[in-house]
């Protein structure tokens, strides 16, 4: 599998990632290598095989319905890169 | 050729859950912003999530109370797009296994027919923050309090042919949430959150056209005049040889319009897949069996009852059986009065016009149920008219103590002895010999009528209190005695 | 002092022999001196040390002391400490001073121990080299040129260098066990879901799993025992009975069932490490264990499917570095898309940008089932191989990796070579099982690694043998020339 500049654009768009132009065929480079060697699992015939998403076959444990956390919102917010009445603050969102 | 709508809706039910679907935060509507936004509502570096047992109870109970297909092995899912008030990057939902499957409402139609629509899946998901455009001149502020709090996506069949299915449906969905107490209703407060998609066809085509997706409506009145709104618009579009775009339109009650979301025009490829920071949730039989037992009674066997029990009409027993609070309320004064039909009238009458004016929800009105019973009790053993029972409501509803102590304080007693009712029907009769003599010259089938002008002035003179009853059988007595001299 | 095991020092501050405050100065003052040359910290946090420390020695004066109270250890900076900054190697979260700390934290707090600060690491603990970290590469101390390994670099290089007797790590292919064997040093990855992960930075988090890093496997031991447990905040976190990892480090290893994996004896591997893995193995028969020859038929496919499995995962829990609620935010941002690209785009480094990519690939529309779908399948092999194996043996051994340390800069310029030397390593956290590596020798002059991997929950077994060993060897005690 082989990935181009538009794959590459594509793909750090969905990432939000802001890639120099410079840089872009280097990716699409690093990119398809990696693919490549991930391209070995395509020879295997998993048809049968139900998919592995945890290690372990342990089911969700449930948390008793119980508000345990108090107002930290100063604590919380000392780490903000931009706060104004409580609220974090974001460039205008036009929806 | 006809047109014909094609409407399905996705209903966001918030679940009534005192934390949050996967931290220890509270979920109370209108705190501070931020102040109940907790380490993991923030998603800071290295938190984790832990799945509340109550919004998976309340999830099942809405599956069993639709006769839905339950999922016994549910799996959390990672959706993921960037928004600042989705704090993680990814909402947590259910894609590939919803915890309710397959199920259906019926709907009662205004013509009398049962319409049944599909419910496609309900899943469990995590609802997101808010993003405040107005607060500020250049920059949008995130309050992330409503971040986490769970969500029951109810995703229905695109069943509906009309606005006014539609809202027939989400009246049901919403009367069925509330009677289960999953969800509070809410729909100002955004707790109940309706998404339209609608598309249009000529009638009797398979196909579908292209839809579109309205946000954003809080109201059922919204919903209907938002469809019926985007009904047309795409009509006109369609017979002016115009093409419908896929798209998100955002409601503007303001307006009465829809209009394009610019945020959402770009096509999404959300990422689907598992969440590693949970396992799949697993449930047995035993579970769901116990949470059956514990399934309240449903709008639609309580109205089936109340037409059996107390013989209401079918328009009376559908009204009174849609809420729990208001069900409860008319059974509660229904049998405190021994009355179903005077209880009925007065619920639905007297109680729901001082409700809307003032804006009350029936649990926080200011007279019981036990009250409104009591009064209802002292019409029915003629301790004061019906006319005289509504100004002590009104007294009731005002704070002036119960039916009782308002007939007391006021002295709104009716007036049942004779003699007293005697010397006013012989002095009224004696104020207004005119009227006595129209009456007497009267032919004798018009008479009754002219009893009236009497009956008022009998019971202006008594503030309203004679035994009206007791009054018409003097009256009549007297002047007909007069007339046959 | 400062070659001194954990179980040493413990018997030093219940003897009285030095109180807490003295060892932990000697620990800062060596910091002071040396990590100039190893860069193993990325933040050393004196004051609070001894403040701990002093506390420690008020709690033992008290008669309150635990066998960890008073004990000098550093945590690697992907563990959330409260009002210390914690970067994960990243320029993304060099601002980050959490305001919370990760429950194994806690339980150190809670255990009395200090901490001397925050090691090194590459970015998210995406590298096997520690070069992708924002501060630059911790260096390995039997050799400045060469790596220390990675991601937990910086703590392998400051046990390693005495700047501290054990420190945390954490081990999402491998990077506990691989830095551990490169700098001649013990680290052990317990079974998933062992140690509670909250607070701890995620990477992937099917495959992350905290575990210590130490000089001996005693150590580990009481390092494990502070560590391991049930975490009501952890979904994944397994509410197991923890033992005294202590105990059972003296039983017998007569009887043990060794299994030797032929793919991992392959030609790929450097021959010194290949005889010295072999020597290990003949001490252990010496001790009264038996050897066979087993298979792990799909360990060729581990690489492949870890990263896709890792990297997708980890595309989705860095997608929470946006530049919103925290972390780096670039300079005036014209807009929100900007300001997500730019803040992202400047604050991850190249490798973990990489991975976020690959990851994104491997989760978009049309692709999920080839990749994603794919590598979760050939998981259950992987899995199913060890299942197997373990069902017939104690204990698989073989080489913690293919070559002993490598020059700084020798495989940077090719991702997929770094992504080779955790061949040995990552198929455990696939399958997620608890794995050690401890010191069996040299190969030119540098550390390798014997990685013993055992059946779920089987740290108990694993400390023992690896103690064993370490009774009857001395490659543990052995430290890099000054």
């Amino acid at each position: 599998m082989s990935l181009d500049r538009t794959d590459v654009e594509k793909i750090a768009h969905l990432a939000r990632l802001n890639i120099a132009e410079q840089d872009i065929q280097e990716y699409a480079d690093n990119l398809s290598s990696i693919l490549d060697l991930v391209d070995q699992m395509q020879a295997v015939d998993t048809q049968d095989i139900t998919p592995m998403a945890h290690p372990m076959d342990a089911i969700q444990r449930l948390r008793l319905d119980e508000v345990t956390e108090a107002d930290q919102r100063d604590r919380l917010q000392t780490v903000a890169p931009s706060v104004e009445a409580g609220l974090f603050q974001v460039p205008k969102v036009i929806e | 050729m006809e047109w014909e709508a094609v409407i399905g809706l996705e209903i966001h039910a918030q679940l009534a859950t005192k934390s949050k679907i996967f931290s220890g935060a509270s979920t109370a509507f209108g705190a501070e912003p931020n102040t109940q936004a907790c380490a993991v509502d923030l998603a800071l570096p290295g938190t984790l999530p832990v799945f509340n047992a109550e919004a998976l109870r309340m999830a099942v109970l809405f599956g069993l109370a639709i006769d839905a297909e339950i999922g016994y092995t549910s799996v959390f899912d990672r959706k993921n797009y960037f928004y600042p008030d989705l704090p993680k990057g990814y909402q947590t939902s259910q894609l590939f296994h919803p915890i309710v499957g397959t199920g259906y409402v019926d709907l009662e139609l205004e013509d009398g027919t049962v319409k049944r629509v599909g419910v496609t899946r309900a899943h469990l998901e995590e609802d997101a923050g808010k993003s405040l455009h107005e607060e500020f001149p250049s920059m949008t502020g995130i309050d992330l309090n409503r971040a986490g709090t769970p969500l029951l996506e109810i995703v229905s069949e695109p069943d509906m042919r009309s606005a006014e299915e539609a809202v027939a449906y989400v009246k049901k969905i919403h009367s069925i949430v509330t009677n289960l107490g999953i969800c509070d209703g809410n729909m100002a407060e955004g707790s109940f959150r309706c998404d339209c998609n609608v598309s249009v066809r000529y009638k009797g085509e398979e196909a579908f056209g292209n839809r579109t997706e309205t946000k954003n409506i809080n109201s059922f009145r919204f919903i209907e005049k938002a469809i019926k709104g985007e009904i047309i618009r795409q009509i006109d579009i369609l017979e002016d040889g115009g093409y419908i775009t896929q798209e998100t339109r955002l409601y503007d009650a303001n307006k009465d319009e829809t209009r394009s979301m610019r945020s959402k025009e770009e096509a999404n490829d959300y990422r689907y897949f598992p969440c590693p920071d949970l396992l799949p949730i697993v449930i047995d039989d035993d579970y769901v069996n116990q949470l059956r037992d514990t399934l309240p009674e449903l709008p639609d066997a309580r109205k089936a009852r109340f037409i059996e029990q107390y013989q209401l009409s079918d328009y009376d027993a559908m009204v009174l059986s849609a809420y729990r609070d208001l069900s409860h309320y008319f059974e509660t004064v229904a049998n405190t009065a021994g009355d179903a039909k005077l209880a009925a009238n007065w619920v639905m009458g007297e109680l729901s016009k001082l409700l809307n004016q003032n804006d009350t929800e029936i649990n926080a009105s200011p007279v019981s149920a036990e009250q409104l019973g009591g009064l209802l009790l002292r019409i029915k053993d003629n301790t004061i008219t019906g006319k005289i029972a509504k100004q002590v409501f009104e007294a009731m509803w005002a704070g002036e103590g119960s039916a009782d102590e308002v007939i007391e304080s006021k002295g709104l007693k009716q007036v049942t002895d004779s003699g007293a009712i005697e010397a006013m029907v012989d002095d009224v009769i004696a104020a207004n010999q005119p009227q006595v003599d129209q009456y007497v010259n009267a032919e004798p089938d018009k008479r009754g009528k002219m009893i009236g002008f009497f009956m008022g002035k009998v019971m202006q003179a008594s503030q309203g209190k004679a035994n009206p009853g007791q009054v018409q059988g003097l009256l009549k007595q007297k002047l007909d005695a007069l007339a046959n001299g | 002092m400062l070659d001194k095991t954990l179980a040493e020092l413990a018997q030093g501050l219940a003897t009285g022999e030095f109180s807490s405050v003295e060892l932990t100065q000697n620990y800062l003052d060596r910091i002071n001196a040396e990590d100039g040359k190893l860069n193993s910290f990325i933040t050393v946090t004196p004051e609070q040390a001894l403040a701990q420390a002093s506390a420690a020695d008020q709690r033992r004066a008290a008669g309150n002391a635990d066998a960890f109270t008073g004990l000098p250890i550093a945590h690697k900076d992907i563990f959330c400490t409260q009002g210390v900054r914690t970067s994960c190697g990243s320029k993304m979260l060099d601002n980050f001073v959490s305001p919370y700390n990760a429950t194994i934290v806690e339980h150190f707090n809670q255990a009395g121990a200090v901490s001397l600060g925050k090691t090194n690491m590459d970015e998210f603990a995406m590298g096997s080299s520690n070069e992708s970290s924002f501060y630059g590469p911790a260096r390995n101390p039997w050799n400045t040129d060469c790596v220390p390994g990675g991601s937990s670099g910086g703590s392998a290089a400051s046990i390693a260098g005495g700047l501290t007797p054990a420190a945390t790590g954490s081990d999402t292919g491998g990077s506990i066990r691989q830095p551990a064997a490169l700098c001649g040093i013990t680290g052990l990855k317990p079974t998933y879901g062992r140690v509670s992960r909250y607070g701890m930075i995620a990477y992937a988090s099917s495959l992350d799993q905290a575990g210590p890093m130490t000089r001996t496997a005693e150590d580990s031991a009481m390092m494990l025992n502070v560590m391991a447990g049930f975490d009501p905040k952890d979904s994944t976190s397994l509410d197991r009975p923890v033992p005294d990892y202590t105990l059972t480090l003296n039983d017998s290893l007569k009887g043990l069932k060794i299994g030797l994996p032929k793919e991992f004896f392959s030609d790929d591997i450097d021959p010194q490490i290949t005889i010295q893995v072999q020597n290990a193995i003949r001490e252990f028969e010496a001790l009264g264990a038996t050897v066979k020859q087993i298979s792990l038929p799909n360990t060729h496919l581990a690489i492949p499917a870890y990263y896709i499995i890792a990297p997708a995962e980890a595309s989705s829990n860095l997608s929470r570095f946006d530049g919103v609620r925290y972390g780096y935010r670039c300079e005036d941002p014209t807009d929100l898309e900007d300001m997500y690209k730019r803040s992202r785009g400047e604050g991850f480094g190249e490798e973990v940008k990489r991975r976020i990519m690959v990851g994104t690939y491997a989760l978009s529309e049309g692709f999920y089932d080839a990749y994603y779908k794919k590598a979760l399948q050939i998981r259950r092999l992987i899995q199913q191989d060890y299942v197997t194996a373990l069902s017939e043996v104690d204990i698989i051994m073989g080489p913690t990796t293919p070559h002993p340390a490598f020059k700084l800069g020798e495989k940077t310029a090719d991702p997929v070579t770094m992504y080779m030397e955790d061949i040995f390593t990552l198929s455990l956290n696939l399958a997620g099982m608890p794995g050690i590596s401890v010191p069996c020798g040299f190969a030119n002059g540098l550390p390798v690694g014997l990685q013993m991997i055992g059946n779920y929950f089987a740290e108990e077994r694993l400390l023992n043998a690896a103690h064993q060993f370490q009774q009857a060897t001395d490659w543990h005690t052995q430290t890099p020339g000054q």
